[in-house]
């Protein structure tokens, strides 16, 4: 356990359960970023204004961060572009069919003891885990 | 204001990621390898946020109308389903291969990686692919229609 860093991952959780708790209290929407996401790529929807203001957001904290000095590393992904293109369209796909994600299903909805999200996200986990098993340990990766 | 709120609820969310390394697939690799060099970090972002959003949401349903908009947008749904399972199956195994949610592939788009480009691009299409899937259906049962339905 030599990574766990459990200071920053307290001070960051409480951001993120702060975060979806306003977004719920101000504008009575549920902070799933998937959820928030798809609305934007649906023609269907009509509110897409707030979606737009809170991805924008999101983007904004790294480039505010490189500013005042703590800039955002590039994320470390697999070398393999089939993989990564899989990967996106699986969570894609999937957070819709699931109707979430790690931050709807598990902050949200796990915060509302709602019976759909805690099995989605023990779903989720379960797979990710076995996934991770699987790439990292069996097939030598 | 009804722009500026979710902008800070972004910005604030953003933060939380950042603040807590979960933007870095590494660090979420890290936690969902329990047969390696196990980091509990994940484990306590979720608490953490769980510690905050729990007595917030309970805050919420006492109140009658959040303060910016005429009402809440509550999941609708309560039972457990086959989409539901599926749905977040394929999605646990797809962050398991990379270590990228949705939240943090997002945020990662500021650093201009192309691989996080292709990811979100790819994610994007996984969501396209599952809207046309869903209205090329015949209508037997859809229970609502409106993308405010969906849990999260």
């Amino acid at each position: 356990m030599a990574n766990f860093t459990p200071l920053s991952a307290a001070i960051g959780g409480a951001l993120i359960g702060l975060s979806s708790v306003l977004l719920m209290l101000l504008t009575g929407r549920i902070a799933g970023i998937s959820g928030i996401f798809a609305g934007l790529l649906n023609i269907r929807s009509e509110d897409k204004a707030w979606r737009i203001a809170f991805i924008a957001g999101l983007i904004l904290v790294p480039v505010v961060a490189g500013w005042i000095g703590y800039g955002m590393a590039a994320p470390k992904l697999p070398a393999s572009w089939v993989v990564i293109v899989a990967a996106g369209l699986l969570v894609g796909f999937g957070t819709r069919l699931g109707g979430g994600c790690t931050s709807g299903h598990g902050i949200c909805g796990i915060g509302r003891f709602s019976v759909r999200s805690i099995t989605a996200t023990i779903v989720f986990m379960v797979t990710a885990v076995v996934t991770v098993a699987v790439t990292h340990h069996m097939l030598g990766g | 204001m009804a722009i500026i709120a979710p902008l800070i609820c972004g910005l604030i969310f953003g933060a939380g990621l950042l603040i807590s390394g979960m933007v870095q697939p590494t660090k979420v690799l890290g936690f969902l390898d329990i047969f390696g060099a196990w980091d509990p970090s994940l484990a306590v972002v979720m608490a953490a946020a769980l510690a905050v959003a729990a007595p917030g949401f309970m805050l919420a349903h006492n109140r009658p109308r959040p303060v910016l908009a005429a009402r809440y947008f509550w999941p609708g749904k309560s039972e457990i389903d086959a989409p539901l399972v599926f749905g977040a199956g394929l999605f646990g195994i797809g962050w398991g291969l990379v270590g990228l949610c949705p939240g943090p592939a997002l945020e990662s788009l500021a650093t201009l990686s192309p691989g996080v480009v292709v990811f979100v691009a790819a994610m994007a299409e996984g969501m396209v692919v599952y809207d046309l899937w869903q209205a090329s259906r015949p209508v037997i049962r859809r229970d609502s229609p409106l993308v405010s339905a969906a849990d999260g």
